[in-house]
């Protein structure tokens, strides 16, 4: 999604009530992010919103991105949010052949998830397709990619083919190179 | 060099405990890189490892230990064949080289390319000042422009050129003002700053 530098076109504050419809977003699609989301989005903070090609939306604080939005599917958290709160997303682990793939901005294929380096949740923790997920890497302790589920990861395990993830923001892409600068 | 591997070991457990109290609300704090700004853990997919690794180790020597201590070093390689090893490490030495190579080709353009600033003749005893070529010193017209419209009181703006580039035009003859404040404020050296001018009749008026 962001392979290329983001070139954003101006920003613009949101309304406190479309502020409040995006917080009740983010805390449905991220039940266990609830407990802090007075940290992340407090109540009173003023969000901005900043326009990205390809009708992505970046919801920034004090100029930091901490959510993305491609048109009207998932909410997704920037890495750092990710990396501050790393209990509070759905998390798959690669092994470690694959972070280089990764951090290069290629979907991410099932072996990468089925190998003995990583770990997909239990079958009773199985997460449906679509979800978005924080992916973490063998031997790392931090998240180093943001995706969306392409099958559910106990057709991950099942199929062990093809594309399993959607690859939507990584480690140096450029909505990560966009706010460290 | 037992001691110090059991040291490693202690730390490593430090962190783990603290990443466990991490599920409380507190937000972890997390380290990045000053060079390729990517938590350090991955700076060895980067292609400026080397840089990476002397920044941790002068900025945070702890983390640098975890991290590239022989342990460490050996446990990662993990449960990657030593095909894919090979493969990955020729990739990243490639990758390297060609980061390197980009580097110098910068910082080479760098040294060559110009800013021109530009008097021009508007009517009679009135100049804008027109800056181009800012862009190759990382610098963003829009903000740029801005700036010089609120040091020096004056318009301010943005304006597209024949050649289809862009260039700041500012209303007043300014051009000392704005050598000076290139130089001051942006860090840019005189010898890459070139003053014109130009006058509306060339020739004809002469």
């Amino acid at each position: 999604m962001f392979k290329k530098p983001v070139s954003s076109s101006g920003k613009t504050k949101i309304k406190s009530s479309v502020q409040r419809n995006i917080r009740q977003k983010i805390c449905e699609q991220f039940p266990l992010l609830e407990p802090v989301i007075d940290d992340v989005l407090p109540k009173k903070a003023q969000l901005d919103l900043i326009k990205a090609p390809e009708k992505i939306s970046l919801y920034a604080l004090d100029n930091q991105v901490l959510f993305f939005q491609h048109h009207n599917d998932a909410i997704m958290p920037h890495l750092r949010v990710v990396h501050k709160y790393p209990q509070c997303f759905p998390t798959v682990q690669v092994d470690r052949g694959a972070i280089r793939f990764i951090l290069g901005g290629a979907q991410l294929m099932c072996p990468g998830l089925t190998s003995p380096g990583a770990k997909l949740p239990p079958p009773e923790g199985n997460l449906p397709e679509g979800t978005v997920v924080a992916i973490n890497a063998e031997g790392k302790e931090h998240a180093c990619m943001i995706g969306v589920l392409k099958m559910s990861t106990e057709d991950i395990k099942k199929l062990n083919k093809g594309n399993g993830v959607e690859n939507c923001h990584y480690l140096g892409d450029g909505l990560w190179k966009m706010d460290s600068e | 060099m037992e001691a110090e591997s059991s040291a490693a070991g202690a730390a490593a457990g430090a962190a783990a405990a603290a990443a466990d109290e991490g599920f409380t609300v507190a937000p972890l704090e997390v380290v990045y890189c000053g060079v390729c700004s990517l938590p350090p853990e991955y700076c060895e997919f980067g292609a400026t490892v080397k840089k990476c690794t002397d920044w941790l180790e002068s900025n945070h020597p702890r983390l640098h230990q975890n991290l590239y201590s022989s342990e460490a070093l050996e446990s990662k390689m993990g449960t990657m064949s030593l095909e894919a090893q090979q493969k990955a490490e020729k990739d990243l030495a490639k990758k390297q080289q060609k980061e390197e190579l980009r580097q110098e080709r910068e910082a080479a353009k760098k040294k060559s390319s110009v800013i021109i600033i530009k008097r021009v003749e508007r009517t009679k005893r009135k100049y804008v000042t027109v800056v181009s070529g800012i862009e190759a010193f990382e610098l963003v017209y829009k903000t740029v422009a801005k700036e010089f419209g609120k040091k020096f009181a004056c318009g301010s703006s943005v304006t597209k050129n024949a050649a289809g580039g862009e260039e700041i035009t500012v209303q007043g003859d300014l051009s000392d003002e704005i050598l000076e404040e290139l130089v001051d404020k942006y860090g840019i050296e005189e010898d890459n700053i070139r003053q014109v001018e130009e006058s509306k009749k060339k020739g004809g008026g002469g």
